[in-house]
């Protein structure tokens, strides 16, 4: 039996008719149409499904679609900075080379997102801890990492998450 | 170098997609009326299948159809092969068990597929799946290799007598046995190197879909190389003909070697689509990525290195076990030959080398080429027999690799590689001096006062990419020419298409090749467009494997544009009435040199396409193919250094330093290739502190198949990386170029063993070095 459920997808209210197994990574993909958020391991270890839940980084794959009732949720598609505009994040990933096969990128900007948000100013090593529930196997995250400070430097000059 | 030609470090281009979500993977496409496939898979490592009952899966909700092996079989379905002969030293051919997509009356290891239930969705897919009643009887299994080689050990496959597929060797075993003989000085070793799981984090997808309309089929899969896909489920697996099968590899979440080989679930899809009338996706989750894709490495070895009162090497002896699980998979007897062994000479003048290799079946996941290839197999033996024999013969570790390099070339080695071009002292003095070599003393010490362990160890690799000229791999048995093909296409109005049969599965082609049309055409980065995984689109290729696009792919890349470039100049010399020899190609326009006549490019390429106006004969259009076949391997080369720092009270590792030098010949995006190697690296790091692949030895269970239970390196475990190249320009490409992609993972464990076992003194840790094992070899040292 389908459940009904709202909540705010990317600053977008919408309504879903869902089975009540279902998880908020599978709503996303499927009856979302939001495949940005990716499917690593369905058992969150991966972070491959890491989206925003009510302002905290959740794994999309732990989360039941039915538990996003009321929820506000943001996604890798709703990363801009305008039109067209990348959001820093995004720029700078690009700048530093931070992605490579790009699997694992969404759900990494997504968690690097949510560090920014609570820690403009991480070190180096604050910043390999908060992305060490995001598997990446092609970039050694040398390059990630790169990115992630580079993003917290422009936030610092004033840019916005 | 231009902005945006070779050599500059531009952003990719195939990130705008990337990093928005905008990527586009096999789980990520929809087709009309598709539906959804989970595989029955055999819960034992070695069993009969006594009989198949799928009534009651028949009959769940949803369910479309329950096909087994028999129906596959019945319909002409062929098994799956490897392409590549390798003959044992008696002379007769690798002993090749029966490998059917689906299992039909015996599974050979847990995961083995013995049907597939195509339902409405994944869920009930998987609900019917489970109801599938397959009645085994339990056989005894063998999961090491050594002990399937013993008397009574179970057998696999009545093809192959005691599991051994073949017993090959290479070199002069005669001046071998003389050398060790006669030596000052011999070191042994008992080498392993470990079993790993390749863990792209997209897991193995296939959707396929037959149209019956047009009697053709199409497959969307996660593909390094569709083109040889569609070749081999042509040939050999009776899919469909050539022309009536399509396969796609769009976006592909890595690959490292496992997504280059043929699986049986895409053939399984493509067939229950035409059996079912409907398209049939499937997807692994991430426990059946663990249990069925190809797995990596898996080596026992036992070396000798023989060495003269100077220090010389005399002679290298090896014997090694290869563990190639239970069937043999596309590519996997090359691996552990003339992969691994045509490299044991390394950096290094030896003037006499003998390797014996036994490849054996085992009740396991299939093993083939993982990023490197029996080249990090290779290069571990090799590189773990020096540091120990200059600890033996107490010199210094790099004093007695700089003795022994090659300093000629071209140089032959005595197993078949002719190197053609290096520098090996000048990465050993690069590493040397940006890991403060000479500081480590003073380091060790004050990391003592902190009641830290310190060590320091190095690798000199070497290995071959550019794979491969076809004459030479085919008189070494492979079934394939290992060439690409390019096909330039200027659009009317001055837009580029190239269309190449590498794949890029996170290498960044898109923006590579681009960027070399952009220098040699002078047009902006923009206006070209790279096409690539679709057999419909791209006439044939060999795929992404081996360091190869760069070397081979983009050669072929290079050939159409000299053909372009030539049509083009013919095309301007006529239109502006001047001679062919005075055009030349700046800023975006073909120009007479010393005048100011010009045309910018698109409306010469407009006036091949109207052909109101070309030279007598020529023919409309401006399109080039060519096909690029390598004169030679490729010989990129490094020195690796790792220092670690060791709490002898948990045994937990750190890696406090990294440093990579390495030789790749010409670069074409500094900021792609160190990604390269950052990437190879932390696989590398990965192999020797964290990852493992175990097997139950009782029955045969994979005790690894999550990530919970396996290892993988993640941000908090790895380090800076410290990494510089050196550019020896490749002299058997027109590039220059040598490859990048696998350095990192066969440069790196030896290092990092190297110096674990430094910090220790223990000098037979075996990857991976976890903490439990660091801290019982530094217990037991202390009992002793």
């Amino acid at each position: 039996m389908k459940r009904l459920v709202s909540m705010t997808v990317n600053g977008e209210e919408i309504e879903l008719a869902i089975p009540p197994y279902r998880t908020l990574l599978d709503v996303l993909r499927n009856e979302g149409r939001l495949t940005g958020t990716k499917k690593g391991c369905d058992v969150g270890d991966c972070g491959a499904c890491t989206v925003i839940m009510d302002g905290s980084p959740v794994n999309s794959c732990l989360v039941l679609g039915i538990e996003a009732e009321g929820a506000t949720i943001e996604t890798i598609e709703g990363q801009h900075a305008g039109p067209d505009l990348p959001h820093l994040i995004q720029e700078k990933f690009m700048d530093h080379g931070g992605a490579q096969c790009g699997f694992c990128t969404p759900g990494i900007i997504m968690m690097t997102k949510a560090l920014l948000k609570e820690n403009p100013n991480p070190t180096e090593s604050e910043v390999r801890f908060a992305i060490a529930g995001n598997i990446c196997r092609c970039t050694g995250y040398a390059k990630i990492v790169d990115a992630v400070l580079a993003a917290a430097e422009d936030l610092r000059k004033g840019r916005t998450l | 170098m231009g902005v945006e030609g070779i050599g500059a470090r531009v952003a990719r281009k195939e990130d705008r997609r990337f990093v928005t979500g905008a990527g586009r993977y096999v789980d990520d496409m929809v087709v009309p009326g598709m539906k959804h496939a989970a595989f029955v898979r055999s819960p034992y490592a070695h069993a009969d299948v006594k009989k198949i009952d799928v009534k009651a899966a028949e009959a769940m909700p949803g369910v479309i159809a329950v096909l087994t092996g028999k129906q596959l079989k019945g319909d002409g379905i062929g098994n799956l092969i490897c392409g590549w002969m390798i003959h044992s030293k008696d002379g007769t051919p690798m002993k090749m068990g029966a490998w059917s997509p689906l299992a039909v009356d015996r599974v050979r290891y847990v995961g083995d597929a013995v049907a597939i239930v195509v339902a409405e969705t994944k869920g009930q897919a998987r609900d019917a799946a489970e109801a599938v009643e397959v009645t085994y009887r339990e056989k005894k299994a063998v999961v090491d290799p050594a002990r399937a080689l013993a008397k009574g050990a179970p057998q696999l496959h009545p093809e192959a007598e005691g599991n051994l597929i073949y017993d090959w060797e290479i070199g002069d075993g005669k001046a071998v046995d003389a050398a060790i003989a006669s030596a000052a000085h011999v070191t042994r070793l008992h080498i392993v190197n470990n079993r790993l799981v390749p863990n792209a984090i997209e897991p193995r997808a296939a959707l396929g879909h037959y149209d019956k309309a047009e009697d053709h089929f199409t497959c969307w899969t996660t593909s390094q190389n569709p083109h040889v896909a569609r070749l081999v489920m042509s040939a050999f697996y009776n899919v469909a003909p050539e022309n009536k099968l399509r396969v796609i590899a769009p976006d592909v979440g890595g690959g490292f070697g496992s997504k280059i080989f043929i699986y049986p679930e895409e053939i399984v899809c493509l067939w229950a689509s035409k059996r079912t009338g409907v398209p049939v996706k499937w997807v692994a989750d991430r426990t059946e990525s663990f249990m069925t894709d190809a797995h990596g490495r898996d080596h026992v070895t036992e070396v000798e290195m023989a060495f003269d009162k100077d220090n010389r090497i005399t002679a290298l002896k090896v014997d090694t076990i290869a563990n190639f699980g239970a069937y043999m998979s596309l590519f996997s007897s090359s691996v552990p030959t003339y992969l691994y062994a045509t490299l044991l000479s390394g950096q290094y003048n030896i003037p006499a080398i003998h390797a014996n290799v036994r490849a054996v079946y085992t009740n396991t996941s299939p093993v083939d080429a993982y990023r490197g290839a029996g080249r990090p197999e290779a290069t571990y033996v090799l590189e773990r027999t020096m540091e120990t024999a200059a600890r033996e013969l107490g010199v210094s570790p790099a004093e007695l690799r700089r003795k022994n390099f090659v300093t000629q070339f071209p140089h032959q080695t005595p197993v078949i590689m002719a190197y053609d071009a290096g520098d090996y002292a000048a990465s050993l003095d690069a590493a040397m001096k940006a890991a403060d070599y000479a500081g480590f003393s003073e380091r060790k010490k004050a990391a003592a006062k902190k009641g830290k362990l310190r060590g320091i160890g190095m690798s000199c690799y070497i290995e071959a990419c550019g794979i491969a000229p076809s004459a030479a791999v085919g008189s070494l048995g492979a079934g394939v020419g290992l060439w690409e093909s390019a096909e330039v296409r200027v659009n009317a109005v001055g837009t580029i298409e190239v269309l190449t049969g590498s794949h890029s599965h996170g290498q960044g082609h898109e923006t590579t090749f681009a960027q070399l049309v952009a220098q040699r055409l002078s047009v902006p980065l923009d206006t070209v467009s790279i096409v690539h995984g679709d057999t419909d689109k791209v006439q044939m290729g060999m795929g992404t494997y081996g360091s190869r696009s760069g070397a081979v792919g983009m050669s072929a890349v290079f050939k159409a544009l000299d053909k372009v470039e030539a049509k083009a100049k013919k095309i301007a010399a006529h239109l502006m009435e001047a001679d062919e020899a005075d055009i030349v190609i700046e800023n975006g326009e073909l120009k007479v040199a010393g005048t100011d006549k010009k045309l910018p490019w698109f409306q010469v390429a407009l006036a091949s396409y109207t052909a109101h106006n070309l030279p007598a004969g020529m023919e409309p259009g401006l399109k080039e193919t060519a096909f690029y076949d390598p004169s030679n391997f490729t010989f990129p080369a490094g020195c690796y250094i790792c220092e670690v720092e060791i709490d002898p009270d948990t045994g937990v590792t750190e890696i406090v330093q990294f440093v990579a030098a390495d030789d790749f010949g010409n670069i074409i995006n500094p900021m792609i290739v160190e990604g390269q190697v950052h990437g190879g690296i932390a696989q590398g790091i990965g192999q020797a502190l964290l990852e493992g692949c175990r097997y139950d030895p009782a029955s045969g269970q994979l005790v690894t198949a999550s990530y919970m239970d396996y290892t993988m390196p993640r941000a908090d475990d790895l380090p800076s990386f410290k990494v510089s190249t050196s550019n020896t320009p490749c002299p058997s490409n027109p590039l220059g170029i040598k490859g990048c992609g696998e350095a990192g993972a066969i440069g790196s464990p030896p290092a990092v063993i190297n110096a674990v076992t430094d910090a220790i003194g223990d000098n037979d840790l075996t990857m991976p070095a976890t903490p439990l094992k660091v801290w019982t070899a530094l217990k037991a040292a202390t009992r002793h």
